[in-house]
């Protein structure tokens, strides 16, 4: 299987309906052979079923957000530091240089395709050094976690946003070394597919909890 | 190629493991993880059940002494602490462990023709760190003030403030919190799992509606697990910062606890916590029950030999349950002051519930009615968990409204209804699953003539114990005090903490049958044929127990569903799903 994968012939095994296709490497193993269909199926829904698990959370933290700073007359506002816009624009900006990175590798283009994926590691890891600054920044201010329930939550949700976004720079690390090894043949496409959109789902919830915080002060 | 692409590439999902650790400890096999995620409820509901048997010797004899709890009567604390204990565990690491990752686990894929779980690796993740959970929770024991005294359900604030509400609200509660947002990660891990192995790996021809009930029952509480753990887990993090960072999240300000103001905290609600745990509390209900259910449809048919009756509506049944589950939560904080508007919606979601249990229970009753029923010790079960589901069931209509909520809530009549519904009604489903599976899991029958006893034992024993909580919550019996001496109008009562202690010891005692059941099954109970039962899912199609990848290379193609019983003209009275002989009223 692994033969007919590098050697981009026509994979014949169905990989939709009834499922019962059992391949070799399936499942968490990694490795070369994976079909496609159901193993690109079954780690596309995965990954979004913990995409749901994480906005549950971020859900939650939002209601008790709303209601936290509506319940008392001690919400003061947060003055953001102008250095989360850099941030998010760094993060945008790896969403596009992501999106590149797929479309080298479909187009076969791996040195463009290892340029683009370094872009995005490179981006990711300045928003979260970025992230920490601002960090750095509020302390600086005399702004701590127990301020005020302003800056509990600012710590809260940029804190738990960046734990899961290290997630998504870990699996990025992994795929840009598997490039430069070129090694991220077509049975890895669905590792690529399904770390862009965990790296997107990041990207999106931080545009998200920006707002949150910006407008909801 | 297509589908004998799986049968000459005859390589398993995964390579049987030969180490022991690789097969027993480490696994990946989700046959062995669901063992080992029934051996974990098995030992926890030990733990919970010895701690329920402390308080009840506490309520029925305040000053006696007990072994293992220091000298003198056992203090008020120790009492709260061990109440707290049990309905943690029982909650947490027997009602979610059990029915979901337990049986869920073992059955799901074979059921579904899979030969593993769609991630394996992390399925073996999410036992583990649930075990680490039990073990952070249980370690509450034996720290500086001991377990907490908070109640499962941790209500700030007097969980935020750490020790100085309370021995056991320190470092014990700390673990608490902790151990709670490991057994969420866990759970959500699980939860994906279960999803996606649903959702992408059935066999050929296993369409939804063919599906036996008990994968629709795992799949929509694998759903609800999904939406309701982040939330807890939120919730969680909240708690510990309030309790470790010092914010005010759940904790007000002005408090005086202890005889000493709590200047360092301020404009926090309570009620933030309550609404948090109660988005989750309610589902979690279901999350215990829905997985009975599925093993009560399945053993109601098998052994009355009868299709289970209307099986879409046993399906819709559960999906409005789950739904149904999320828009409940405020029925657990009628008596917060909340407005009675907002009361009166949960209210009215609340009794709406009723209806989907109705059909559900209708239709169990349908599937028995004219059945040639075979009364086995899982069928036994299985109508044990109807009984206990109903009689439950109807004190929620009660407790569903707030003008009887507001009088009831904290009573005993509470006790007495969710120990019913959820609890027990739960774990008879975990009897029958165990029972009915056994043969799978472990290749040998168990102990027809002991199951029984085990189960006339039980069955008027639990109703023994929760039945007289209802009279003594309707004569305004508070609960979770340790002590009402000295409350003149509850003197009377006294006789009938006595009698529920007393049927709590011979219940706790009989369930030693079930134990040794099991384990003298395990080794000495002779041995199971390929299906036992002569049930028609494919779970009973592989030898028991099953190879390491369920079908030995050779992935199995469905034809029927799941209720193949009593066909006419068929050569027995039951179909196999993989049979391909025609029958002729096949509707689903």
């Amino acid at each position: 299987m692994a033969d007919t994968a590098a050697r981009n012939e026509p994979q014949l095994y169905i990989g939709g309906g009834g499922g019962g296709v059992r391949e070799r490497d399936f499942g968490d193993y990694g490795g070369s052979g994976l079909p496609p269909g159901t193993a690109r199926r079954v780690y596309r829904t995965g990954m979004w079923m913990a995409l749901v698990a994480i906005s549950m959370l971020f859900v939650a933290f939002t209601s008790a957000y709303v209601v936290r700073s509506g319940l008392s007359d001690d919400w003061q506002p947060l003055a953001l530091p102008p250095l989360v816009w850099w941030n998010t624009l760094a993060l945008l900006l790896s969403s596009f240089t992501m999106e590149q990175t797929r479309r080298a590798l479909t187009e076969g283009q791996r040195t463009a395709c290892n340029r683009w994926i370094l872009a995005t590691v490179v981006l990711g890891t300045v928003f979260v050094a970025g992230q920490l600054l601002v960090w750095r920044t509020l302390v600086s201010r005399g702004i701590y976690v127990a301020t005020n329930p302003s800056s509990s939550f600012f710590y809260l949700l940029t804190g738990a946003h960046g734990l899961h976004l290290l997630g998504g720079l870990i699996a990025l690390l992994y795929v840009a070394l598997e490039a430069w090894r070129y090694r991220l043949g077509p049975a890895k496409r669905t590792l690529v597919e399904v770390t862009a959109l965990y790296w997107h789902f990041m990207d999106g919830l931080w545009v998200y909890l920006l707002l949150l915080v910006w407008l909801w002060r | 190629m297509g589908h004998t692409a799986g049968t000459h590439d005859a390589h398993a999902v995964h390579e049987a493991p030969q180490s022991f650790i690789r097969k027993y400890i480490f696994s990946y096999d989700h046959k062995v993880i669901g063992i080992q995620y029934w051996f974990l409820a098995l030992t926890a509901v030990f733990v919970g059940m010895a701690l329920s048997l402390y308080m009840r010797l506490r309520l029925a004899w305040p000053s006696a002494h007990f072994p293992l709890l220091g000298s003198g009567p056992m203090t008020p604390e120790t009492y709260l602490s061990l109440l707290t204990m049990h309905g943690t565990i029982m909650v947490f690491f027997v009602l979610t462990t059990a029915p979901q990752g337990g049986f869920g686990n073992y059955a799901l894929p074979i059921q579904i023709g899979a030969a593993d779980m769609a991630f394996p690796f992390l399925n073996m993740m999410s036992f583990w760190v649930t075990f680490v959970a039990f073990a952070v929770m249980v370690s509450a024991f034996f720290v500086t003030g001991g377990a907490p005294l908070g109640g499962w359900t941790a209500y700030p604030p007097l969980s935020a403030l750490g020790a100085i509400t309370g021995p056991g609200e320190g470092t014990g509660m700390t673990l608490w919190i902790i151990s709670i947002a490991l057994f969420c990660v866990g759970a959500l891990l699980g939860a994906l799992n279960f999803i996606a192995t649903t959702i992408d790996l059935r066999t050929k021809g296993m369409s939804l509606m063919r599906m036996p009930l008990t994968v629709w029952a795992w799949f929509i509480t694998a759903i609800l697990g999904l939406l309701a753990f982040g939330v807890l887990l939120a919730g969680g993090i909240l708690l510990l910062m309030d309790r470790l960072a010092g914010t005010s999240f759940f904790i007000p300000g002005g408090l005086v606890v202890s005889e000493q103001v709590m200047v360092s905290h301020s404009g926090g609600s309570p009620l933030l916590w309550q609404h948090l745990f109660w988005f989750f509390g309610h589902p979690e209900v279901y999350i215990a029950i829905l997985p009975g259910m599925g093993a009560a449809s399945q053993i109601l048919s098998v052994f009355s030999r009868k299709p289970i009756f209307g099986y879409r509506a046993m399906v819709y049944a559960m999906l409005s349950i789950g739904i149904l589950g999320f828009l409940v939560w405020g029925h657990h904080m009628f008596i917060s002051g909340m407005s009675p508007y907002s009361a009166m919606a949960f209210s009215v979601m609340t009794l709406s519930i009723g209806v989907p249990s109705a059909i559900k229970t209708f239709n169990w009753i349908g599937t028995m009615w004219g059945g040639k029923i075979r009364f086995t010790a899982p069928m036994l079960y299985a109508i044990g968990f109807v009984s206990l589901f109903v009689s439950g069931g109807l004190s929620g209509i009660f407790l569903g409204q707030p003008s009887l909520d507001l009088y009831l809530h904290d009573t005993y009549f509470v006790v007495g209804h969710f120990h019913l519904v959820m609890g027990v009604a739960a774990i008879f489903g975990m009897f029958a699953g165990t029972t009915y599976w056994f043969p799978k899991m472990f290749g040998r029958m168990m102990h027809e003539g002991l199951g029984k006893l085990h189960f006339w034992i039980t069955f008027p024993g639990v109703y023994a114990i929760f039945m007289p909580m209802h009279y003594l919550g309707i004569a305004g019996h508070m609960r979770r005090y340790a002590d009402t001496t000295g409350v003149n109008y509850l003197a009377a009562l006294q006789p009938v903490h006595v009698f529920i202690t007393v049927a709590a010891i011979i219940t706790i005692s009989a369930q030693l049958l079930f134990v040794i059941n099991i384990f003298w099954s395990m080794f000495k109970g002779p041995k199971a044929t390929e299906n036992p039962w002569e049930a028609t899912t494919l779970e009973w199609t592989v030898p028991s127990p099953p190879p390491h990848d369920n079908f030995g290379g050779k992935m199995p193609v469905v034809y029927h569903g799941a209720y193949e019983y009593s066909v006419p003209g068929a050569a027995k009275d039951y179909v196999m799903q993989t049979s391909p002989e025609a029958v002729p009223h096949s509707g689903h």
